[in-house]
Protein backbone atom coordinates (compact mmCIF):
# COMPACT_ATOMS: atom_id res chain seq x y z
CA UNK A 1 0.00 0.00 0.00
CA UNK A 2 1.41 3.36 -1.04
CA UNK A 3 1.68 6.25 1.34
CA UNK A 4 -1.11 8.80 1.01
CA UNK A 5 0.34 12.32 0.88
CA UNK A 6 -2.87 14.31 0.63
CA UNK A 7 -6.28 13.14 1.77
CA UNK A 8 -9.55 15.00 1.55
CA UNK A 9 -12.79 14.01 3.21
CA UNK A 10 -16.20 15.44 2.52
CA UNK A 11 -14.89 18.67 1.05
CA UNK A 12 -17.55 21.24 0.16
CA UNK A 13 -16.86 24.61 -1.40
CA UNK A 14 -19.39 27.42 -1.66
CA UNK A 15 -19.15 30.57 -3.75
CA UNK A 16 -21.72 32.53 -1.77
CA UNK A 17 -24.83 30.33 -1.92
CA UNK A 18 -23.61 28.27 -4.83
CA UNK A 19 -22.18 24.91 -3.83
CA UNK A 20 -19.36 24.29 -6.35
CA UNK A 21 -18.02 21.15 -4.68
CA UNK A 22 -20.47 18.80 -3.04
CA UNK A 23 -18.45 16.49 -0.82
CA UNK A 24 -15.16 15.36 -2.34
CA UNK A 25 -13.33 12.35 -0.92
CA UNK A 26 -10.00 11.78 -2.60
CA UNK A 27 -6.57 10.56 -1.55
CA UNK A 28 -3.35 11.05 -3.47
CA UNK A 29 -0.57 8.49 -3.30
CA UNK A 30 3.07 9.37 -3.01
CA UNK A 31 5.05 9.21 -6.27
CA UNK A 32 2.02 8.79 -8.44
CA UNK A 33 0.45 11.00 -11.09
CA UNK A 34 -3.24 11.54 -10.44
CA UNK A 35 -5.26 13.12 -13.24
CA UNK A 36 -8.51 14.98 -12.68
CA UNK A 37 -10.75 15.12 -15.73
CA UNK A 38 -14.23 16.39 -16.43
CA UNK A 39 -16.11 18.99 -18.45
CA UNK A 40 -15.64 22.73 -17.90
CA UNK A 41 -17.21 23.96 -14.69
CA UNK A 42 -17.19 20.52 -13.05
CA UNK A 43 -15.06 21.77 -10.16
CA UNK A 44 -11.74 20.07 -10.90
CA UNK A 45 -9.67 23.28 -10.97
CA UNK A 46 -11.54 24.65 -7.95
CA UNK A 47 -10.68 21.48 -6.09
CA UNK A 48 -7.03 21.63 -7.20
CA UNK A 49 -6.73 25.19 -5.88
CA UNK A 50 -8.03 24.06 -2.50
CA UNK A 51 -4.98 21.84 -2.09
CA UNK A 52 -2.59 24.75 -1.62
CA UNK A 53 -5.16 27.29 -0.46
CA UNK A 54 -5.27 29.34 -3.63
CA UNK A 55 -8.94 30.11 -3.00
CA UNK A 56 -8.16 32.02 0.21
CA UNK A 57 -8.17 35.39 -1.50
CA UNK A 58 -11.44 34.90 -3.37
CA UNK A 59 -14.25 36.71 -1.52
CA UNK A 60 -17.33 34.81 -0.35
CA UNK A 61 -15.67 31.42 -0.55
CA UNK A 62 -16.45 28.94 2.19
CA UNK A 63 -14.72 25.60 2.44
CA UNK A 64 -15.74 22.78 4.77
CA UNK A 65 -14.36 19.28 5.29
CA UNK A 66 -10.89 17.91 6.02
CA UNK A 67 -7.86 18.33 3.81
CA UNK A 68 -4.72 16.87 5.24
CA UNK A 69 -1.16 17.02 4.01
CA UNK A 70 0.94 14.33 5.69
CA UNK A 71 -1.78 14.00 8.31
CA UNK A 72 -1.95 17.71 9.12
CA UNK A 73 -5.03 19.80 8.40
CA UNK A 74 -3.94 22.52 5.95
CA UNK A 75 -6.89 24.73 6.91
CA UNK A 76 -5.98 24.70 10.60
CA UNK A 77 -5.55 28.25 11.98
CA UNK A 78 -1.84 27.72 12.69
CA UNK A 79 -1.00 26.68 9.11
CA UNK A 80 1.83 28.69 7.54
CA UNK A 81 0.47 29.20 4.02
CA UNK A 82 3.88 30.16 2.58
CA UNK A 83 5.34 26.95 3.97
CA UNK A 84 2.35 25.01 2.60
CA UNK A 85 2.91 26.42 -0.88
CA UNK A 86 6.56 25.41 -0.67
CA UNK A 87 5.47 21.86 0.02
CA UNK A 88 2.66 21.96 -2.53
CA UNK A 89 3.77 23.83 -5.65
CA UNK A 90 1.53 24.94 -8.50
CA UNK A 91 2.01 25.16 -12.27
CA UNK A 92 -0.61 27.05 -14.24
CA UNK A 93 -2.21 26.72 -17.65
CA UNK A 94 -0.45 29.73 -19.18
CA UNK A 95 3.31 29.80 -18.69
CA UNK A 96 3.85 32.71 -16.31
CA UNK A 97 7.57 33.43 -16.04
CA UNK A 98 8.53 36.63 -14.23
CA UNK A 99 10.12 39.29 -16.44
CA UNK A 100 13.58 38.36 -15.19
CA UNK A 101 16.36 36.16 -16.48
CA UNK A 102 15.85 32.40 -16.66
CA UNK A 103 18.24 32.00 -13.73
CA UNK A 104 16.46 34.54 -11.57
CA UNK A 105 13.13 32.92 -12.31
CA UNK A 106 14.30 29.52 -11.15
CA UNK A 107 15.96 30.68 -7.93
CA UNK A 108 13.18 33.16 -7.09
CA UNK A 109 11.61 30.97 -4.42
CA UNK A 110 14.95 30.25 -2.79
CA UNK A 111 15.90 33.93 -2.64
CA UNK A 112 12.50 34.66 -1.13
CA UNK A 113 13.34 32.08 1.52
CA UNK A 114 16.56 33.97 2.26
CA UNK A 115 19.11 31.81 0.45
CA UNK A 116 22.05 34.01 -0.60
CA UNK A 117 24.87 31.53 -1.12
CA UNK A 118 25.75 31.74 -4.81
CA UNK A 119 26.98 28.16 -5.08
CA UNK A 120 23.78 26.86 -3.54
CA UNK A 121 21.64 28.92 -5.91
CA UNK A 122 23.71 27.82 -8.94
CA UNK A 123 23.38 24.21 -7.94
CA UNK A 124 19.62 24.50 -7.40
CA UNK A 125 19.16 26.25 -10.76
CA UNK A 126 21.06 23.55 -12.62
CA UNK A 127 19.39 20.63 -10.83
CA UNK A 128 15.90 22.07 -11.29
CA UNK A 129 16.38 22.96 -14.94
CA UNK A 130 17.76 19.48 -15.58
CA UNK A 131 14.81 17.84 -13.81
CA UNK A 132 12.45 19.99 -15.88
CA UNK A 133 14.21 18.72 -19.04
CA UNK A 134 15.16 22.20 -20.24
CA UNK A 135 18.79 22.51 -19.07
CA UNK A 136 20.37 21.63 -22.42
CA UNK A 137 18.27 24.24 -24.20
CA UNK A 138 19.01 27.12 -21.82
CA UNK A 139 22.36 26.39 -20.16
CA UNK A 140 24.18 28.88 -22.42
CA UNK A 141 21.69 31.69 -21.90
CA UNK A 142 20.72 31.48 -18.25
CA UNK A 143 20.96 35.23 -17.89
CA UNK A 144 18.72 36.07 -20.83
CA UNK A 145 15.10 36.96 -20.21
CA UNK A 146 12.77 34.03 -19.64
CA UNK A 147 10.27 35.86 -21.83
CA UNK A 148 12.52 35.26 -24.86
CA UNK A 149 11.78 31.52 -24.72
CA UNK A 150 9.03 29.65 -26.55
CA UNK A 151 5.80 28.80 -24.71
CA UNK A 152 6.86 25.19 -24.14
CA UNK A 153 10.27 26.28 -22.84
CA UNK A 154 8.69 28.93 -20.59
CA UNK A 155 6.41 26.31 -19.10
CA UNK A 156 9.36 24.05 -18.31
CA UNK A 157 11.20 26.99 -16.72
CA UNK A 158 8.08 27.58 -14.59
CA UNK A 159 8.16 23.92 -13.58
CA UNK A 160 11.87 24.28 -12.73
CA UNK A 161 10.93 27.28 -10.57
CA UNK A 162 8.51 25.07 -8.64
CA UNK A 163 11.04 22.23 -8.35
CA UNK A 164 13.75 24.56 -6.99
CA UNK A 165 11.98 24.90 -3.64
CA UNK A 166 11.80 21.09 -3.39
CA UNK A 167 8.08 20.58 -2.98
CA UNK A 168 6.55 17.24 -2.12
CA UNK A 169 3.48 17.73 -4.26
CA UNK A 170 3.16 19.49 -7.61
CA UNK A 171 -0.27 20.71 -8.66
CA UNK A 172 -0.75 21.33 -12.35
CA UNK A 173 -3.72 23.11 -13.86
CA UNK A 174 -3.83 22.12 -17.53
CA UNK A 175 -0.08 22.62 -17.92
CA UNK A 176 0.00 21.77 -21.64
CA UNK A 177 -3.24 23.21 -22.95
CA UNK A 178 -1.48 26.33 -24.26
CA UNK A 179 1.29 24.32 -25.89
CA UNK A 180 1.79 22.56 -29.24
CA UNK A 181 1.85 18.72 -29.36
CA UNK A 182 5.66 18.48 -29.37
CA UNK A 183 6.05 20.72 -26.30
CA UNK A 184 3.20 18.81 -24.64
CA UNK A 185 4.95 15.51 -25.25
CA UNK A 186 8.16 16.90 -23.75
CA UNK A 187 6.26 17.96 -20.66
CA UNK A 188 4.50 14.60 -20.43
CA UNK A 189 7.84 12.77 -20.66
CA UNK A 190 9.24 15.07 -18.02
CA UNK A 191 6.33 14.36 -15.67
CA UNK A 192 6.91 10.63 -16.06
CA UNK A 193 10.53 11.22 -14.99
CA UNK A 194 9.53 13.45 -12.07
CA UNK A 195 7.05 10.90 -10.77
CA UNK A 196 9.75 8.92 -8.96
CA UNK A 197 10.43 11.92 -6.69
CA UNK A 198 7.21 13.90 -6.52
CA UNK A 199 3.52 13.41 -6.10
CA UNK A 200 1.81 15.02 -9.07
CA UNK A 201 -1.82 16.09 -9.30
CA UNK A 202 -2.86 17.18 -12.75
CA UNK A 203 -6.03 18.81 -14.02
CA UNK A 204 -6.46 18.22 -17.71
CA UNK A 205 -9.13 18.75 -20.33
CA UNK A 206 -7.31 16.27 -22.47
CA UNK A 207 -8.47 12.85 -21.40
CA UNK A 208 -5.89 11.24 -23.68
CA UNK A 209 -3.21 12.98 -21.69
CA UNK A 210 -4.72 11.54 -18.53
CA UNK A 211 -4.72 8.05 -20.03
CA UNK A 212 -1.15 8.33 -21.28
CA UNK A 213 0.62 9.46 -18.15
CA UNK A 214 -1.49 9.11 -15.02
CA UNK A 215 -1.60 6.26 -12.53
CA UNK A 216 -5.01 7.21 -11.18
CA UNK A 217 -7.83 9.26 -12.61
CA UNK A 218 -10.68 11.11 -10.92
CA UNK A 219 -13.69 11.99 -13.06
CA UNK A 220 -15.49 15.14 -11.88
CA UNK A 221 -19.01 16.11 -12.88
CA UNK A 222 -21.07 18.96 -11.49
CA UNK A 223 -19.08 19.37 -8.33
CA UNK A 224 -18.73 15.73 -7.38
CA UNK A 225 -16.36 12.86 -8.11
CA UNK A 226 -18.24 10.32 -10.17
CA UNK A 227 -15.41 7.82 -10.22
CA UNK A 228 -11.86 7.56 -8.90
CA UNK A 229 -9.78 4.54 -9.85
CA UNK A 230 -6.61 3.24 -11.50
CA UNK A 231 -6.36 4.91 -14.90
CA UNK A 232 -6.05 1.51 -16.57
CA UNK A 233 -9.29 0.32 -15.02
CA UNK A 234 -11.11 3.52 -15.74
CA UNK A 235 -10.18 3.69 -19.40
CA UNK A 236 -10.75 0.00 -20.11
CA UNK A 237 -13.76 -0.70 -17.97
CA UNK A 238 -15.20 2.15 -15.91
CA UNK A 239 -17.73 1.32 -13.22
CA UNK A 240 -20.09 4.22 -13.84
CA UNK A 241 -22.11 4.85 -16.96
CA UNK A 242 -21.50 8.61 -16.67
CA UNK A 243 -17.74 7.98 -16.85
CA UNK A 244 -18.14 5.68 -19.82
CA UNK A 245 -20.26 8.23 -21.68
CA UNK A 246 -17.77 11.03 -21.01
CA UNK A 247 -14.74 8.97 -22.06
CA UNK A 248 -16.55 7.91 -25.24
CA UNK A 249 -17.43 11.48 -26.04
CA UNK A 250 -21.18 10.98 -25.54
CA UNK A 251 -22.18 14.07 -23.63
CA UNK A 252 -25.44 15.55 -22.59
CA UNK B 1 8.93 10.46 -28.76
CA UNK B 2 6.58 9.04 -26.16
CA UNK B 3 9.08 7.19 -24.05
CA UNK B 4 6.72 5.12 -21.95
CA UNK B 5 4.79 4.01 -25.03
CA UNK B 6 8.00 3.10 -26.87
CA UNK B 7 9.14 1.01 -23.91
CA UNK B 8 5.84 -0.81 -23.75
CA UNK B 9 5.84 -1.45 -27.48
CA UNK B 10 9.34 -2.91 -27.29
CA UNK B 11 8.25 -5.05 -24.40
CA UNK B 12 5.28 -6.26 -26.44
CA UNK B 13 7.65 -7.21 -29.28
CA UNK B 14 9.94 -9.10 -26.97
CA UNK B 15 7.07 -11.01 -25.38
CA UNK B 16 5.60 -11.88 -28.76
CA UNK B 17 8.95 -13.19 -30.03
CA UNK B 18 9.31 -15.20 -26.85
CA UNK B 19 5.87 -16.71 -27.41
CA UNK B 20 7.02 -17.62 -30.94
CA UNK B 21 9.97 -19.49 -29.46
CA UNK B 22 7.71 -21.30 -26.98
CA UNK B 23 5.46 -22.43 -29.84
CA UNK B 24 8.42 -23.45 -31.96
CA UNK B 25 9.72 -25.58 -29.12
CA UNK B 26 6.29 -27.16 -28.65
CA UNK B 27 6.12 -28.09 -32.33
CA UNK B 28 9.67 -29.44 -32.31
CA UNK B 29 9.06 -31.53 -29.19
CA UNK B 30 5.68 -32.82 -30.33
CA UNK B 31 7.15 -34.17 -33.55
CA UNK B 32 10.23 -35.49 -31.79
CA UNK B 33 7.92 -37.31 -29.35
CA UNK B 34 5.85 -38.68 -32.22
CA UNK B 35 8.82 -39.97 -34.22
CA UNK B 36 10.62 -41.39 -31.16
CA UNK B 37 7.40 -42.80 -29.64
CA UNK B 38 8.18 -40.78 -26.52
CA UNK B 39 5.03 -40.55 -24.40
CA UNK B 40 6.73 -38.60 -21.59
CA UNK B 41 7.84 -35.83 -23.94
CA UNK B 42 4.32 -35.75 -25.43
CA UNK B 43 2.91 -35.15 -21.97
CA UNK B 44 5.38 -32.31 -21.45
CA UNK B 45 4.13 -30.63 -24.64
CA UNK B 46 0.52 -30.92 -23.45
CA UNK B 47 1.37 -29.55 -19.99
CA UNK B 48 3.37 -26.62 -21.36
CA UNK B 49 0.57 -25.47 -23.64
CA UNK B 50 -0.88 -23.75 -20.60
CA UNK B 51 2.01 -21.28 -20.69
CA UNK B 52 1.44 -20.53 -24.36
CA UNK B 53 -2.26 -19.85 -23.79
CA UNK B 54 -1.45 -17.68 -20.83
CA UNK B 55 1.03 -15.69 -22.87
CA UNK B 56 -1.56 -15.08 -25.58
CA UNK B 57 -4.03 -13.72 -23.00
CA UNK B 58 -1.28 -11.56 -21.53
CA UNK B 59 -0.37 -10.13 -24.95
CA UNK B 60 -4.02 -9.40 -25.73
CA UNK B 61 -4.44 -7.62 -22.45
CA UNK B 62 -1.37 -5.49 -23.08
CA UNK B 63 -2.60 -4.65 -26.58
CA UNK B 64 -6.03 -3.58 -25.26
CA UNK B 65 -4.33 -1.38 -22.68
CA UNK B 66 -2.02 0.23 -25.22
CA UNK B 67 -4.95 0.98 -27.53
CA UNK B 68 -7.13 2.36 -24.74
CA UNK B 69 -4.46 4.38 -22.96
CA UNK B 70 -2.07 5.49 -25.71
CA UNK B 71 -4.36 6.00 -28.73
CA UNK B 72 -1.83 4.65 -31.24
CA UNK B 73 -2.22 5.53 -34.93
CA UNK B 74 -0.53 4.55 -38.24
CA UNK B 75 2.47 2.21 -37.82
CA UNK B 76 2.10 2.02 -34.05
CA UNK B 77 -1.50 0.90 -34.38
CA UNK B 78 -0.62 -1.64 -37.07
CA UNK B 79 2.12 -3.03 -34.86
CA UNK B 80 -0.32 -3.63 -32.03
CA UNK B 81 -2.94 -5.15 -34.34
CA UNK B 82 -0.23 -7.39 -35.81
CA UNK B 83 0.76 -8.69 -32.39
CA UNK B 84 -2.89 -9.30 -31.47
CA UNK B 85 -3.68 -11.21 -34.64
CA UNK B 86 -0.37 -13.04 -34.99
CA UNK B 87 -0.37 -14.12 -31.35
CA UNK B 88 -3.69 -15.87 -31.86
CA UNK B 89 -2.16 -17.62 -34.90
CA UNK B 90 0.76 -18.70 -32.72
CA UNK B 91 -1.63 -19.95 -30.08
CA UNK B 92 -3.44 -22.10 -32.66
CA UNK B 93 -0.09 -23.49 -33.79
CA UNK B 94 0.55 -24.48 -30.19
CA UNK B 95 -2.81 -26.25 -30.10
CA UNK B 96 -1.81 -28.29 -33.14
CA UNK B 97 1.41 -29.28 -31.37
CA UNK B 98 -0.79 -30.54 -28.53
CA UNK B 99 -2.87 -32.54 -31.03
CA UNK B 100 0.32 -34.14 -32.36
CA UNK B 101 1.33 -34.96 -28.79
CA UNK B 102 -2.07 -36.56 -28.19
CA UNK B 103 -1.62 -38.67 -31.33
CA UNK B 104 1.71 -39.86 -29.95
CA UNK B 105 0.01 -41.08 -26.78
CA UNK B 106 -2.86 -42.67 -28.68
CA UNK B 107 -0.79 -44.43 -31.34
CA UNK B 108 1.70 -46.06 -29.00
CA UNK B 109 1.53 -49.84 -29.33
CA UNK B 110 -0.10 -49.82 -32.76
CA UNK B 111 1.61 -51.20 -35.85
CA UNK B 112 3.98 -48.54 -37.18
CA UNK B 113 5.23 -47.81 -40.68
CA UNK B 114 8.82 -46.48 -40.42
CA UNK B 115 8.89 -45.20 -44.02
CA UNK B 116 5.89 -42.90 -43.40
CA UNK B 117 7.29 -41.78 -40.08
CA UNK B 118 10.44 -40.83 -41.92
CA UNK B 119 8.44 -38.58 -44.29
CA UNK B 120 6.59 -37.05 -41.31
CA UNK B 121 9.94 -36.25 -39.69
CA UNK B 122 11.07 -34.54 -42.90
CA UNK B 123 7.83 -32.61 -43.13
CA UNK B 124 8.18 -31.56 -39.50
CA UNK B 125 11.74 -30.38 -40.10
CA UNK B 126 10.51 -28.23 -43.00
CA UNK B 127 7.68 -26.77 -40.87
CA UNK B 128 10.09 -26.03 -38.04
CA UNK B 129 12.35 -24.14 -40.43
CA UNK B 130 9.34 -22.14 -41.64
CA UNK B 131 8.32 -21.24 -38.08
CA UNK B 132 11.85 -20.14 -37.22
CA UNK B 133 12.13 -18.11 -40.40
CA UNK B 134 8.81 -16.35 -39.87
CA UNK B 135 9.81 -15.30 -36.35
CA UNK B 136 13.04 -13.92 -37.76
CA UNK B 137 11.15 -12.11 -40.54
CA UNK B 138 8.80 -10.63 -37.93
CA UNK B 139 11.65 -9.31 -35.81
CA UNK B 140 13.35 -7.82 -38.87
CA UNK B 141 10.03 -6.74 -40.43
CA UNK B 142 11.35 -8.33 -43.61
CA UNK B 143 8.57 -8.29 -46.22
CA UNK B 144 10.58 -10.06 -48.92
CA UNK B 145 11.42 -12.89 -46.57
CA UNK B 146 7.77 -13.11 -45.47
CA UNK B 147 6.66 -13.54 -49.08
CA UNK B 148 9.32 -16.20 -49.65
CA UNK B 149 8.29 -18.14 -46.52
CA UNK B 150 4.67 -18.14 -47.66
CA UNK B 151 5.84 -19.69 -50.94
CA UNK B 152 7.46 -22.53 -48.98
CA UNK B 153 4.01 -23.54 -47.77
CA UNK B 154 3.49 -25.20 -51.16
CA UNK B 155 6.28 -27.64 -50.25
CA UNK B 156 4.51 -28.45 -46.98
CA UNK B 157 1.31 -29.18 -48.85
CA UNK B 158 3.25 -31.53 -51.15
CA UNK B 159 4.41 -33.46 -48.07
CA UNK B 160 0.77 -33.79 -46.98
CA UNK B 161 -0.20 -35.19 -50.34
CA UNK B 162 2.66 -37.66 -50.26
CA UNK B 163 1.85 -38.86 -46.75
CA UNK B 164 -1.83 -39.21 -47.60
CA UNK B 165 -1.05 -41.41 -50.60
CA UNK B 166 1.43 -43.52 -48.64
CA UNK B 167 -1.12 -44.07 -45.87
CA UNK B 168 -3.82 -45.17 -48.33
CA UNK B 169 -1.38 -47.58 -49.96
CA UNK B 170 -0.26 -48.96 -46.61
CA UNK B 171 -3.81 -49.40 -45.29
CA UNK B 172 -4.80 -51.19 -48.50
CA UNK B 173 -1.79 -53.49 -48.22
CA UNK B 174 -2.03 -54.30 -44.51
CA UNK B 175 -5.15 -53.69 -42.41
CA UNK B 176 -3.05 -53.76 -39.19
CA UNK B 177 -1.64 -50.36 -40.09
CA UNK B 178 -5.06 -48.67 -40.32
CA UNK B 179 -5.12 -47.25 -36.78
CA UNK B 180 -1.55 -46.02 -37.00
CA UNK B 181 -2.02 -44.62 -40.50
CA UNK B 182 -5.08 -42.67 -39.45
CA UNK B 183 -2.88 -40.88 -36.95
CA UNK B 184 -0.16 -40.34 -39.56
CA UNK B 185 -2.73 -38.56 -41.68
CA UNK B 186 -3.90 -36.53 -38.72
CA UNK B 187 -0.37 -35.51 -37.74
CA UNK B 188 0.37 -34.56 -41.32
CA UNK B 189 -2.74 -32.40 -41.45
CA UNK B 190 -1.78 -30.71 -38.15
CA UNK B 191 1.63 -29.89 -39.60
CA UNK B 192 -0.01 -28.66 -42.77
CA UNK B 193 -2.26 -26.35 -40.70
CA UNK B 194 0.76 -25.04 -38.82
CA UNK B 195 2.21 -24.12 -42.23
CA UNK B 196 -1.01 -22.23 -43.00
CA UNK B 197 -0.72 -20.26 -39.75
CA UNK B 198 2.86 -19.40 -40.66
CA UNK B 199 1.45 -18.01 -43.91
CA UNK B 200 -1.02 -15.94 -41.87
CA UNK B 201 1.83 -14.45 -39.88
CA UNK B 202 3.60 -13.64 -43.17
CA UNK B 203 0.47 -11.73 -44.16
CA UNK B 204 0.59 -9.79 -40.89
CA UNK B 205 4.23 -8.86 -41.50
CA UNK B 206 3.17 -7.46 -44.88
CA UNK B 207 0.34 -5.57 -43.23
CA UNK B 208 2.68 -4.18 -40.61
CA UNK B 209 5.06 -2.80 -43.22
CA UNK B 210 2.67 -1.80 -46.00
CA UNK B 211 -0.74 -1.36 -44.38
CA UNK B 212 -2.21 -3.72 -46.98
CA UNK B 213 -4.23 -6.79 -46.12
CA UNK B 214 -3.21 -9.45 -48.65
CA UNK B 215 -4.00 -13.14 -48.93
CA UNK B 216 -0.71 -14.84 -49.75
CA UNK B 217 -1.95 -18.37 -50.43
CA UNK B 218 -5.66 -18.30 -50.97
CA UNK B 219 -7.54 -21.54 -50.37
CA UNK B 220 -9.09 -21.48 -53.82
CA UNK B 221 -5.64 -21.71 -55.37
CA UNK B 222 -4.36 -24.27 -52.88
CA UNK B 223 -2.26 -27.15 -54.06
CA UNK B 224 -5.09 -29.45 -55.05
CA UNK B 225 -5.24 -31.25 -51.73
Amino acid sequence: MKKQVITSRDVHLFYGDFEALTGIDLAFNEHEITAMIGPSGCGKSTYLRILNRMNDLIPNVKITGDIELEGKNIYAPDTDVVQLRKQVGMVFQQPNPFPFSIYDNVVYGLRLAGVKDRAQLDEAAETSLKAAAIWDEVKDKLHESALSLSGGQQQRVCIARVLAVRPEVILMDEPTSALDPISSTQIENMLLELRSQYTIILVTHNMHQASRISDKTAFFLQGRVVEFDDTKKMFLNPKEKETEDYLNGRFG
Amino acid sequence: MRRLFEDELNDLHARFSEMGMMVNEAIFNSVKAFVNHDKALAHTVIDNDYHINKREVDLEKRCFELIALQQPVTTDLRMIVTVMKASSDLERMGDHAVSIAKSTIRVKGETRVPAIEQVIAEMAAAVKTMVESVLDAYVKEDVLKARKIAEEDHGINAFSKDIYQRCIDEMTRDADTIVGSMDYMLVSSYLERIGDYVTNICEWILYLKTGKLLELNSNAKEDGF
